[in-house]
């Protein structure tokens, strides 16, 4: 799609775009009437139920479902059988097998049976009734083991045409970014750091679990509400999966308690379609904080070697990593982002990153917020880091001394148009944060990231009311803010006040294909769409006034939320404002709208320098958040609030995935802390306030210069915290988490 | 022609090649383009790619003009959270 490039928001004066209005979705959100996936019911409803592995690798002998399904007030049980084959190892077979097991249980917590009953006590009754024969297999959940001769094979032969000859069989891709020489890079360094680096894979922590309610008719009409970052992808999944026509699903978002990426996929919607397929009943399931932890997606985790040659200037004239990413029990790991993403802040010459796909008796890892980026920068900033305070540097000057700019060829290929690095790290450098004295057991970090963002198909239809307000209805779920973005991008557009439109997120009946709400896409995509159908509507409330005035629809133009008529022989008429051009609607040709259906392109990179002070307990090992800055460039911040929520909700995960998030897997492979009391995120009381600093370098790709934030926020976090851990405890942290027995460890070994 | 760099793993399926040749004046011939030459690239285009023209990164915009004096870049297919 042809989309305007020539971008300066410079020399736009916004009037909406840029303020702070009240969030549409926040009375509701506060009140207790906002309705989450398990606030929707129905006549009838049943309990559905899903029976988990309780190993971490085995074959399924045989189900006996007999004494289940003869329980009175069980209307149905599913096992794998009931669904339609689908092609083994394709995209949708995998996340079949990963809703309902197959032939083998990959990982704790697989599903293998479900069960649609009349109450909660019932379908669990049933489940204890299922009889499931296993027979156990060795496992694997540490990435490094997994690629070990002799180590268990999940998947023999899965492996695709990239993985060398003899590579282990649990490697299912490898990738390759970089250009140079880099043993010709290295060699002009005076120093060449080899380190390594492990992270623990997280959970993305949306504090709303996954639930959905399914609905099918004997005519095979179905309907399902569940929460999720994408019900068109929903919709799509299931579609496919149960052997549907798409448009006789239709699948409505509810509101979305968090998705952070966890929510890109589908675990309960298709078996609980079946259930109500089966039962010919409506069926809700919800699932419980543990089956979240234990069989949906979290992020993978991650062991990395790096090698970077600095001059004693802080030059660097060499980088190498390889990554190593396990992403659970499917192929699919982030690890070729990590790998495009790793050294993307840089300006090299000489520059490589290798990427291995691996797979582990772990869950099937789902998209966690710039999925791949953060574990990559823990290695790569902290290895930056390390070297430059080794020659007596500032971390800060090394890093502007090598960020790329407009011009740099990045590490993964393209050359770079306008980006805000530079911005983000000479912010940082003048930030009275820099230059704030530090006390005993202190240390200060700071780290850079980047991330790609990108569009997708879109649609936006915008629909102006008899009474002159206006409706928008867009098809993506509003997780970050995007209802009151769309509906202040709309309000510019149209010239009216921000109050007289309301956006709503529209079902899969009601508009046409739409992408999931993720790679911080929606305010760019969707909100290019909105402007869009706003122009229509602005054209086609042109050619209204024009036909009361009667002169050509061409000496009329739309200004301050009115048709004025312009041109030498426009006439002289008063300005027919939007209210009152809607009000006639009916006698001048009908209602007015417009749309857009879009697959914008164009998205622009972002980049964010964080900047963190720590203090360590040296008796107990325990890490204090002091003071957290964030510095990042959003291109046109179009509702600054919800922007600074992005970057504090990034750095506040990132606060966690660094020093205390971790799925621990006992020698059994079993999940040990399957719950938010032994899986601790942080909360409001681990943390200073975070403060933010809003860098606007627009993006030539949007008519008013945004760029995604969702997700660049979460790329620093790890390696700034690490490097101010490292100074505060005086001893470089170099595994993730960074839990008070690892630094207290940490600093006795030293 | 349009100069294709090829990102590193996949040059074993351009003989090497980290920059390739291909006659295309739109994303879709430089698809199709880059599948007929190099065959052994296929199941890579068709798990998806994203491509990166003159610093725009274009996912699925088959009839995206490409200038012969264009930068491109063959990408892994972008994906976020």
């Amino acid at each position: 799609m042809a989309l305007d490039s020539k971008t300066s928001n410079e020399a736009i004066q916004f009037k909406v775009v840029g303020t702070r209005p009240l969030r549409p979705d926040g009375i509701d959100k506060v009140t207790g009437r906002a309705r989450f996936g398990a606030d929707i019911s129905a006549p009838g409803m049943l309990t559905g139920l899903v029976l988990r592995s309780p190993h971490a690798h085995a074959k399924i002998k045989s189900i006996d479902v007999s004494a289940a399904e003869a329980m009175e007030g069980v209307h149905a049980v599913v096992t794998r059988r009931d669904f339609p084959s689908l092609e083994p190892g394709s995209g949708t077979g995998d996340v079949l097998d990963n809703c309902m097991a197959g032939e083998k249980v990959l990982y704790d917590g697989h599903a293998v049976a479900a069960v649609a009953a009349s109450s909660t006590h019932i379908a669990r009754k049933a489940l204890r009734a299922i009889k499931v024969e296993y027979e156990r297999l060795d496992h694997v959940t540490d990435v490094d083991e997994a690629i070990k001769p002799g180590a268990p094979v999940l998947h023999p032969g899965r492996a695709n045409e990239s993985v060398p000859e003899g590579s282990s069989p649990n490697i299912m891709a490898r990738y390759e970014f970089g250009h140079g020489d880099i043993e010709a890079g290295l060699a002009q360094a005076d120093r060449v750091l080899e380190r390594s680096y492990k992270t623990e894979a997280t959970h993305q922590g949306y504090i709303e679990p996954h639930a959905c309610l399914a609905q099918m008719g004997p005519d095979g009409q179905a309907d399902l509400w569940c929460c999720t970052q994408g019900h068109y992808m929903v919709r799509n999944t299931c579609a496919e999966i149960l052997g549907l026509a798409q448009g006789q699903l239709r699948v409505t978002a509810s509101e979305i308690g968090g998705g952070f990426g966890g929510k890109t996929t589908v675990f309960l919607e298709p078996v609980a379609l079946m259930l109500a397929k089966k039962s010919a009943r409506p069926v809700k399931m919800v699932m419980s904080r543990s089956e979240v932890l234990r069989a949906t997606g979290p992020t993978a985790s991650s062991s990395v070697d790096v090698r970077i040659g600095m001059t004693k200037e802080g030059i660097i004239t060499g980088a190498f990593a390889e990554l190593r990413y396990q992403g659970g029990a499917y192929p699919g790991s982030p690890v070729d982002m990590g790998s495009m993403s790793a050294f993307a802040p840089y300006d090299l010459e000489h520059v490589k990153t290798v990427g291995w796909d691996i797979v582990t008796n772990r869950p099937k890892q789902a998209a966690y917020r710039a999925p791949g980026a953060p574990m990559a920068a823990f290695a790569v900033e902290s290895a930056i880091d390390e070297l430059a305070k080794g020659f007596g540097l500032d971390p800060l000057e090394v890093r502007l001394k090598n960020a790329a700019r407009e011009g740099t060829r990045a590490s993964y290929g393209p050359t770079y148009p306008a980006i805000g690095l530079e911005a983000t790290l000479r912010k940082a450098k003048d930030h009275p944060h820099w230059s704030a004295p530090l006390g005993p057991n202190q240390g200060r970090g700071v780290a850079c990231g980047f991330w790609f963002n990108f569009g997708g198909d879109t649609c936006v239809s915008l629909n102006v009311t008899p009474d002159g307000t206006v409706t928008v209805s867009e098809g993506n779920p509003d997780i970050g803010g995007s209802r009151a973005s769309m509906s202040m991008m709309a309000a510019e557009e149209l010239g009216i006040p921000y109050e007289k439109v309301r956006t709503i997120v529209a079902d899969t009946g009601s508009l046409g294909q739409n992408e999931v709400t993720d790679g911080s896409r929606v305010t760019f995509a969707v909100g290019l769409a909105t402007i869009k159908a706003a122009r229509a509507a602005k054209a086609e409330m042109c050619k209204r006034a024009a036909m009361v005035w009667g002169i050509d629809a061409e000496a009329v133009e739309w200004k301050d939320g009115a048709a004025h008529p312009a041109g030498p022989n426009a006439g002289t008429h008063p300005p027919m404002t939007l209210a009152e051009i809607a009000a006639i609607a009916s006698n001048t040709g009908g209602p007015i709208a417009g749309h857009c259906e879009a697959n914008p392109e164009g998205a622009g990179v972002s980049f964010a320098t964080h900047m963190v002070d720590t203090e360590v307990d040296p008796e107990t090992g325990a890490v204090k958040i002091l003071r957290y800055t964030v510095f990042q460039d959003a291109g046109k911040a179009v509702h600054p609030a919800y922007v600074e929520g992005q970057f504090q909700g990034g750095a506040t995960q990132g606060i966690g995935w660094a020093l205390n998030e971790e799925y621990i897997y006992g020698e059994d492979g079993i999940l040990q802390n399957a719950g938010f009391l032994d899986y601790r995120i942080p909360v409001a009381s681990d943390l200073p306030m975070i403060d933010t600093v809003i860098l606007e370098i627009p993006n030539p790709g949007h008519p008013y210069g945004v760029r995604g934030v969702g997700e660049t926020s979460i790329v620093p976090p790890l390696a700034a915290i690490a490097n101010a851990v490292s100074e505060a405890a005086g001893v470089r942290m170099t595994d993730l988490p960074m839990s008070p027995p690892k630094v207290l460890k940490s600093i006795q070994n030293s | 022609m349009v100069q294709v760099k090829i990102w590193g793993s996949l040059s074993q399926f351009t003989e090497d090649r980290r920059e390739v040749e291909i006659e295309a004046k739109n994303l879709r011939e430089l698809l199709d383009g880059l599948a007929e030459s190099y065959p052994g690239l296929k199941p890579q285009l068709e798990r998806g790619v994203s491509v990166s023209i003159d610093g725009r990164v274009y996912n699925d915009s088959w009839f995206q003009p490409i200038e012969e004096d264009s930068e491109v870049v063959l990408l892994a297919r972008l994906k976020g959270g």
